[in-house]
Formats: structure tokens, sequence, C-alpha cells
């Protein structure tokens, strides 16, 4: 059986390019199934050591001892993209698995989001990824793992709190252009001032730029602000941040556009497999039950679940608007959307009740009421866990003349408080890093005024 | 790429080495970290004395990555999908733990609990490290021990000393100076010789003594099986030789093998002088003080017989005189660590004229530390 899918990958790309997808090309590598279950957590197939991955590594790994997860392929976009198999699949599951790539394929070469993420990060992130991990381990070696670790615990702990509307190489603020000493004597610095727009006004008066407020406005992304604005920072825990922020700012269109690409894939794998005649009979048949199973509704018949597979929303929703809008509308949805107005524009209600679709409310621990059939609030319940990269709204406010940071929760846009405890930790990883304290304000249970701090040890 | 040969894979660099299991072993190390700093809580609740094992297993769970959230929300709300109408209740999946396929690890309550086995004795290093606890110092000038030890050579010796290699060393360096000279001689051979020495004593003995009578609930009698487990690795980590002596006593007192020690229940009163009885009665019958540091803890709730009390006090103060240490745990639900029994009073009395005595009182699991760094810890171990 070795790698049988091959066979005939040729000639499912031919047929993929004959229907308009339109791609850079994919590498496929069959790996073993411990590996699969590796990128699958790591996010990338060469990433920083870090023990956070290794707790997912045994909950994957338990999940995966009790048959609980199984994993069909992951796919990194890029020129070339890369997408990796899992060696224990059979042929017919992977030669879905390789349609499957190609819709991802012709998804991310396509993609708004992906594209402009492309542009920004490049397009050989598995290489930048191993890049990065190869300078961390550059670190550990000359300044010691608990270092490295403690930087690390930062920076990752705020992962989600990039601000992607940004560009990913983001000049500091134009305040600290001004440096004390501007007015030095030295000629050659006159003439080089002189020079350039790089230089924000000369004329101005210094100290008001030495009192200028660090940040001018609330700064979401945590990340870049640390690296830049980070009392005593060096730089190599500079590199860091910036090397996790480079990796965010790549994991944010396949966050953002999970219903849409896992849709478009599926709608994709189902229709080469059906136009492709080239397939035996028997391999055909296993690859389509495999693909009822990817797509299967988290419940079926009278049955009821609290969860959506995102798989089968996002094939029905592109199933229909091809059916109904033709491929060349479904094909600019899919250039321009990512899944906020993939959904908000795309599942009517009738889909809605088509596809069983309801919202539940109710305690804690139930029992839980199914709500009345709302299309727009059940737009927003379906949305609701991916607002703001999935993470609390939180800013960087004010830098005290004392270096003390103070960072702002927006519960208003989030509707509740932080939970303290663990807030309290996350800032308890921040002032190894900042070196000075930290306080964050967010509201308690009550809704009112409730302030979280650290201080450096 | 890989290839493949009668189903063995010839091995990518990923069937070698996994990222996942490193991150996992930094995770236990950072977890057993975790664990030492709280070692006197953890290791005080964990059941230590299952015979036979020289590692303790000590539940934990899971450390989390931090990441800012929002508190839990005071409503559950979602999006499901199914035959529901309006109005339908559905009740929450009854097991939280097996998550979706999706999630990162690190469920709030579903986290995994797991087992990490540590060795007593790093354990006891840590801990001698953490509570900087001197060592007991062996007795000065008393115990020793006087042992044959090699030193040196001789021409001359009992055939079983013969050194063969030194011997035919010998015999090279002759037959170099002598051109024609015999294989051997007689005055090649060397033996070892053995001299005496005197040498500070390694052996040690600890009398464990336990208070069995009625009064002795089951929580204490654990109490004092913690207690005792600690002590003797304290001991055990510096002597080569520790026996231990189990003694049970209520009115009267004998000896037992660690298997029944602990499972021991009596019935009556208590004489403490039955217990110093027979301990004096063992140390006549096989240790002698001369050549062995003794140590003997005792640990009752202290509610002697008054009627005992005179026997008592007279019989301690005799064998102080040849131990290197004694120290009384009073297990009991009183507060603070100052003992208040008889008992307890005549340690106390004893510790203030200047005796080798400790004394101090353990009302649960948690004061175990304090006590064993009471006693380790006490000036008159220590000098």
């Amino acid at each position: 059986m070795a790698e049988g899918w091959r066979t005939h990958l040729q000639q499912l790309e031919t047929l993929a390019r004959g229907q308009g997808l339109d791609y850079l090309p994919v590498e496929f590598e069959a790996v073993p199934d411990s590996l699969m279950m590796e990128i699958a957590i790591y996010g990338l197939p060469v990433r920083m050591p870090h023990w956070s991955f290794g707790v997912r590594y045994i909950y994957r790994l338990v999940q995966h001892r009790l048959g609980l997860s199984r994993l069909f392929e992951v796919v990194f976009p890029g020129n070339p993209g890369r997408a990796y198999l899992a060696r224990n699949n059979s042929d017919a599951e992977n030669l879905l698995v390789v349609a499957h790539v190609l819709g991802h394929a012709d998804f991310s070469s396509n993609n708004l989001l992906f594209r402009r993420s492309a542009s920004q990060v490049g397009e050989h992130i598995v290489e930048q990824a191993a890049a990065h991990a190869r300078q961390i381990a550059a670190a550990i070696e000359e300044h010691g793992a608990e270092r490295v670790e403690a930087v690390l615990d930062a920076a990752l702990a705020l992962e989600q709190h990039v601000n992607v509307d940004a560009p990913l190489r983001r000049p500091r603020y134009a305040t600290e252009a001004v440096k004390p000493g501007t007015g030095s004597a030295d000629p050659f610095l006159q003439r080089f001032r002189a020079l350039g727009p790089d230089v924000a006004a000369p004329s101005r008066d210094m100290r008001a730029a030495a009192r200028a407020p660090v940040p001018p406005h609330p700064e979401r992304d945590l990340l870049w602000f640390m690296a830049h604005y980070a009392p005593e920072l060096e730089p190599w825990e500079r590199d860091i941040f910036l090397a996790v922020r480079e990796e965010s700012f790549y994991f944010y269109p396949v966050f953002a556009c999970q219903i849409m690409n896992e849709g478009w894939a599926s709608y994709w794998h189902a229709r080469l497999l059906r136009e492709a005649t080239f397939l035996p009979q028997g391999v055909y048949v296993d690859a389509i039950k495999c693909h009822s199973d990817v797509v299967r509704p988290t419940a079926t018949g009278d049955r009821v679940a609290l969860d959506i597979n995102p798989y089968h929303i996002g094939f029905c929703l592109w199933e229909r608007i091809i059916a109904r809008q033709g491929l060349e509308a479904a094909r600019t949805a899919m250039r321009q959307d990512d899944d906020f107005a993939f959904i908000r524009g795309h599942l009517d209600a009738e889909l809605a009740e088509e596809l069983q679709l309801f919202r539940y409310k109710g305690k804690p621990k139930g029992p839980y009421q199914v709500q009345e059939a709302d299309l727009d609030a059940l737009h927003e319940a379906i949305l609701a866990p991916k607002f703001g990269f999935g993470a609390p709204t939180v800013a960087a406010d004010r830098v005290r003349v004392d270096g003390t940071l103070e960072l702002v929760h927006d519960h208003v846009t989030d509707g509740r408080g932080l939970d303290a405890e663990r807030s309290s930790r996350v800032l308890d990883y921040l002032v190894k890093v900042w070196r000075r304290p930290i306080t964050l304000a967010t509201v308690n249970a009550e809704g009112g005024a409730f302030e979280i701090s650290a201080a450096p040890a | 790429m890989t290839q493949q040969t009668n189903g063995d894979i010839v091995s990518a660099w990923y069937d070698l080495f996994s990222r996942g299991a490193r991150d996992w072993l930094r995770h236990n190390e950072k977890v057993r970290d975790a664990v030492r700093e709280h070692l006197p809580e953890v290791v005080a609740g964990a059941d230590v004395l299952s015979r036979g094992t020289s590692t303790v297993r000590v539940p934990v769970r899971m450390l989390e990555h931090y990441r800012f959230r929002l508190r839990s929300p005071d409503e559950a709300a979602g999006v499901g999908q199914g035959a529901a109408k309006p109005g339908d209740q559905i009740a929450p999946p009854g097991d939280p733990a097996s998550g979706s396929g999706q999630g990162a690890g690190g469920d709030d309550d579903g986290g995994i609990r797991f087992m990490l086995e540590f060795q007593v004795d790093d354990i006891v290093d840590w801990l001698w490290e953490e509570m900087q606890l001197p060592n007991l110092v062996n007795r000065s000038g008393g115990a020793r021990d006087d042992e044959w030890t090699r030193e040196g050579w001789d021409r001359r010796g009992p055939r079983s000393r013969l050194d063969r290699r030194r011997s035919l060393k010998e015999s090279v360096k002759r037959q170099a100076a002598q051109a024609d000279g015999p294989g051997f001689t007689n005055d090649d051979l060397r033996f070892r010789q053995l001299s005496r020495r005197e040498q500070p004593a390694t052996r040690a003995v600890v009398f464990l003594v336990l208070d069995v009578s009625a009064s002795m609930s089951e929580e204490s009698r654990k109490l004092a099986k913690t207690f005792f487990f600690w002590a003797v690795q304290g001991l055990r980590r510096q002597y080569r030789h520790l026996e231990i002596v189990f003694v049970a006593h209520t009115t009267q007192a004998w000896e037992f093998p660690e298997e029944e020690f602990f499972q021991v229940t009596g019935s009556g009163g208590t004489f403490m002088s039955a217990a110093i009885g027979k301990v004096r009665e063992i140390i006549n019958e096989r240790y002698s003080a001369a050549r062995h540091n003794l140590y003997l803890f005792y640990a009752s709730d202290g509610e002697n017989s008054p009627s005992d009390n005179d026997a008592a006090e007279t019989g301690l103060d005799g064998l102080l005189g040849d131990l290197q240490y004694a120290g009384f745990l009073e297990v009991g639900s009183a507060d603070g660590p100052s003992p208040s029994s008889d008992i307890g009073q005549l340690f106390l009395r004893l510790a203030g004229e200047g005796r080798a005595v400790g004394a101090f009182r353990a009302g649960g699991p948690a004061d175990i530390w304090a006590a064993v760094r009471h006693f380790f810890g006490s000036e008159h171990a220590a000098a």
C-alpha cells in the first residue's frame, strides 16, 4: 500500500484545475499518526518548545488512544503549500484528503484574509516557524531554559492578543521618534536628520515630546507593544515576542475562516471525487463513506446536540450557494468573506431550519432551554467564540512615569469581567518580561470596578 | 522521505524524536519543581508507608498555561443542532471531561490527574536542604567502630591474603635486575596486612516507641506512623547502617516486627516505664552504647497513668545516659506546638535541664513537618 493515493494525484490535480480551482502548488507528505498529532497540536510541524504544548499533547494522546479523535490532514498554505497525510489511513481516505487539501489550497490562495496574511508573514511559514524554533533553541543555549521559558510563558499567553488590522511590521509610535539629544552638535547627525521623513517635527518641544503618553491610544496588540516598549527588554526576548506574533498573524485567517475554509474544502473533495471517473469504484465508495463521516451533523435523527460541526455547516452553505447562485458567485464570496460575513450573509432562516440549528440558554449546569428562532441572534451565537481571535479584549492603556503598565479590559464589549485567578497568573508571567509593576482594570461579578496587579519579584 | 521494507519503516527524523514528548517531559519537570516547593504538605498527606517501596506516589493535576479569560458566565448559552423545538429542555451532557475534539487542553474541570513518583531519598534530601536542618551529629568520642581494615603489605602472611598482582610485579622487577633468575621466589610474595583502626560509628539504632493503649485512636496512630517514617528517613540519610527497633506498649511493652507494629492495638492504661524498661533490656542485650548511636522517638497521647509517672521519670533519666537523643511526639487534637500532658511536661523539664531530649505536639498531618523540623533542628540533636 505504499502511498497508492499518489498514483491518482496528478489526475486529481488536473481535474481540479479544470473545475476552476486556482491554487499555488502543494507538496504532499505521508507521515505517521504520531507526527500528525504533533503537527495538529503545535499548529506547525516544527515550532518552538514550550511545556504547554506537552499538556495538549497528552490530552490529545489520551483522546487518540480512546479513539475519540482522528486526524486526516493538516495543510499549511504557502508557496508551495505543504500538506501532511496520515500514513496509516487507507488509500481511499487519503485520496479524499488529497481532494480536500486541493480545496483548502484553492481557498488559501484566493481568500483575501489569507492573501493579506501571506503578504505580511510570507509564503513559507513552515520554514519560518522552524527558523523561530531554531532561534529559540539558540537562546536556550545562551541564556538557559528557565529564562527563555519565562519569556515564552508571557509571549504565548498573549498569543491571541495581536492586532491583525495593523501591519505585521509596525513602526513605533511617532512621539517616540524624537529622542532627547536631537539638538546634537554632531554635523553628520544634523545633516542626517535634515534628510528624512522618518524624523518627526524636529522643531517640536523636547519636553512635551518626552511627556507624550505611551501608548497614544489603547493598544490591543499587546505582543507588539511589549516587544517595543517594555523597559529593559533584551533583544533576544524581543525576538521571541515578535516570533510568536508573526505566527499569530499566520494563524489568524485559519481561525477566522474555519467554517468557510473547511466547508469549501469539503465541498470540493466531494465534487472532485464524484467527477473523478478514473477512480476504481471501490475506492470511490470508501472515500465517500469517509466524506459523510466528516460532514456529518453533530446530531442526526431525533437526537439533539449542544454543539455544531463546522464542516457540516460550511459544506451545506457552500452547496446551497453554488446551487442557487452559481460557482462564480461562490468564488467571489470565497475570495472576499471571512466567517463573520459568510455566516451573516449566507445563513438564512430557511437553511437554519433545514440544518436544525437552534440557540439554547440556561443555568451553567443545565437544564438548557431552547430559544425562539431568531436568525440574527443565531448568527451572533455561532460567531460569538470567534470575536477578537477568541480572546478577551485587553488593551495597554498607559505607561506611568515609573514604568508601571496599565492594562484595561473592555468589559462592555465582552459582556463580563475577567477570570481574576487566571488573569493574575497571566500578569505574573508578564511582569517577568515587563520588569515593572502591571495593573489590569476589569469588573468583578457584580459589575464593580476591580483591579488586578502584579509586581516584579 | 521514508521507505518501507518488509513492513518495517526506515525512520525519518520524526520516528526518532517527538516534540510533544519532549515538552511533556518538561511539563513534568515543572510539576516536580512545583511539588517540591510544597513538599511538606504534599507528602504529609501521601500514603508513604506502604511497605517495600522507595518511592512516593503523589497525585498531581496538569499545569495550566494561563491566558486571559472571561469569568465563567452566570448563564450558559450556545448553538446546538438537532430535533429541538423552542421551549424544549435539554440536559447538558453528563461528562464534560471528554471535551470537544477541537479544544486545546486545559479545560477547567476536566483536567486529567496523574500520579508522579518521587524517590523517598530525593524527597528527604530536598527537605533537609529546604528546612536547612542540621544533620544529627554523632556523639563525640563515644561511639566507635573497630574494624579490620587493609593496610600495607608484608612478606609473610597467611596464604589467603596473598596479593597475586603485587607479587607478580615484585617478580617482574626482580627478573629485570637478575637476568637469569627463577620465575618466582618466596621473596617475591606479598601479603596484605590488616590492622585495627578506630573509626567513628556509622551504625545507628532508632527505637520507635508507640503507645497503643486504648486512648490512642486510629488517627493518632497514623500520625505517629507518618512521623516515624520521616524521622527514620532523616536518620537513614546519615547512617549507613540503621537498625530500627519497634516497641509498642500499654501497661506492658513488646517488641514487634515492622509489618505488625502499626497494626497493633492494645487495651488498658499507659505505663511509659514499661516501654523504657523494654528499651533498656534490648540495649543491654543487643546494642552497646559504645558502638552505636542510639535514638529514641516516642509517640503517645501522653496520658500516662499517674501512678507510673515517677517510675517513668527515673527510667527515662537512666536511659538518657546511653541515648544520643530522645524525642517525644504528643499526638492529640489540642492546639499549639507545646505538649501539655504529663509525659510531655517530663520531657520539657528534662530539655530545660539541658538534656538531649525534645518534645513536640502534632494535631494533624500538617504538623508532621514542624515536628521533624523541631527534633532535627534542635540544638541538642545537633550539638
